[in-house]
């Protein structure tokens, strides 16, 4: 066992961390759009549209995270797709962020205040006008610092692929515990890893919020 | 294609399972709940120390996936001590993730006007204990009630990962199920219909069990 050395040990655990980043930005830069999408869809495409979003987002939210993940990666291959345990767990955590996205980021459309597009339009900008010029910019503001939060939820959720398979550092922890009898040592590196990751982003959305929160 | 036959021959197997994610969730919402009683006294009007201590437990909590703290508990604080039960850790583990959540929203409910009601309360010759759990805490809890439930309900989803440490919950009677019968997908569906019901079961019950906890919040019958 000369290789798990404490050092070793660590020096393995940091060696997976990039996997864990990759799914991190494949999830978050992946839900953005499919939110960016679904957002247009909700606010553009009428009522059934709107209604037909909502229902898609309640859905997965109410769904665990860990049944998505098994979905796809047993419900996949039904479509004779190719599967491995990374696109299974991308294919989940994007649905995972979508939904959350969506939500929050129509919800920010939607607490501009309704008198902002009577003006706009009553001075007669059209409708996309409108929306690009006066809403949105407003409506960033608001969304900003949920997204940024959410953040830590989608590097926290993608410790769920190690139980398909993905080997990231929650995997790699399993593995080095089977291997050195070592638990408590290795699960509190892993532990402080995510914390690393997680607590600046988790405190900067914090800051945004009260800064953007002032003149509301 | 798809064949449900086989899973619902197995549905005793289900049943069982989910009576013990309910019952594990059960008993961590309700010790969870008063921890995080406990906690957000200490961080709003305990000494520096204990409210320092609860803010890192909080955090801690908060930025760690709840696996990573199941292994911990299970195989690390195990390895080191007594070698628990995996039902035992999964319920340690449920209390404390719960009540880090919760002594935050509870935080919430309590921040703003507080701070003249304590007084009043204290100038009447009302003890700090008394205050707090008869004077502050009420509101705060209706007030934050639903987020609570909300937070809650998402721990119970959540708590699927507790059958990687051999808890015998739902997910580890679909995955005994996937094995036996070869079939996955209509496995994880029902059971995801099973999942997405309950929560909506447990979100129903309490819109109805909300007027008999809080009675005199408007809107409910006197």
């Amino acid at each position: 066992m000369s290789q798990f050395t404490t050092l070793g040990i660590v020096e393995t655990i940091l060696g997976k961390l990039p996997w864990t980043l990759l799914l991190s930005a494949i999830a978050f830069v992946g839900g953005a759009v499919v939110a960016g999408l679904l957002t247009t869809v909700a606010i553009l495409g009428g009522r059934i549209a709107n209604a037909s979003v909502s229902i898609v987002i309640s859905t997965v939210q109410s769904t665990p995270l860990l049944m998505l993940m098994f979905l796809c990666f047993f419900g996949l291959p039904l479509f004779q797709m190719e599967i491995s345990p990374l696109l299974a767990a991308s294919c989940a955590l994007i649905a995972f962020t979508a939904a959350y996205l969506t939500e929050a980021w129509r919800a920010a459309l939607r607490a501009v205040h309704v008198g902002q597009w009577e003006a706009a339009l009553s001075s007669g900008m059209r409708h996309d006008q409108v929306l690009l010029a006066i809403i949105l910019p407003q409506a960033v503001r608001i969304a900003i610092p949920p997204t940024v939060g959410f953040l830590v939820q989608v590097v926290k959720a993608t410790a769920l692929a190690s139980i398909v398979g993905f080997m990231e550092i929650t995997r790699v922890g399993t593995v080095l515990n089977n291997i050195t009898f070592r638990p408590f040592f290795v699960f509190a590196i892993i532990g402080a890893l995510y914390m690393a990751l997680n607590l600046p982003i988790s405190l900067a959305a914090r800051r945004l919020e009260r800064r953007f929160n002032f003149n509301r | 294609m798809f064949s449900f036959r086989d899973v619902f021959a197995h549905s005793d197997m289900l049943i069982s399972g989910l009576a013990v994610s309910i019952v594990l969730c059960g008993i961590a919402g309700v010790l969870g709940l008063l921890l995080a009683i406990l906690c957000a006294a200490f961080k709003t009007s305990g000494p520096r120390l204990l409210s320092w201590i609860v803010t890192a437990y909080v955090e801690t909590i908060r930025n760690t996936p709840f696996i990573v703290q199941l292994f911990f508990i299970y195989f690390g604080v195990g390895g080191i001590s007594w070698r628990m039960s995996p039902a035992f850790a999964a319920a340690v583990a449920l209390t404390l993730n719960v009540a880090a959540y919760f002594t935050e929203i509870i935080r919430g409910g309590m921040a703003d006007g507080s701070r003249g009601v304590r007084e009043a309360a204290l100038s009447q010759g009302l003890t700090t204990g008394q205050t707090y759990l008869c004077i502050v805490l009420p509101p705060a809890l209706a007030k934050v009630d639903k987020t609570l439930v909300g937070q809650f309900v998402l721990v119970f989803l959540g708590s699927a990962v507790i059958s990687q440490i051999s808890v015998e919950d739902l997910t580890s009677a679909a995955q005994f199920i996937q094995t036996r019968t070869f079939r996955a997908f209509e496995t994880y569906i029902v059971v995801t219909v099973l999942y997405v019901a309950t929560g909506l079961a447990l979100s129903l019950l309490y819109a109805w069990l909300r007027p008999l906890l809080f009675p005199w919040v408007k809107g409910a019958p006197q």
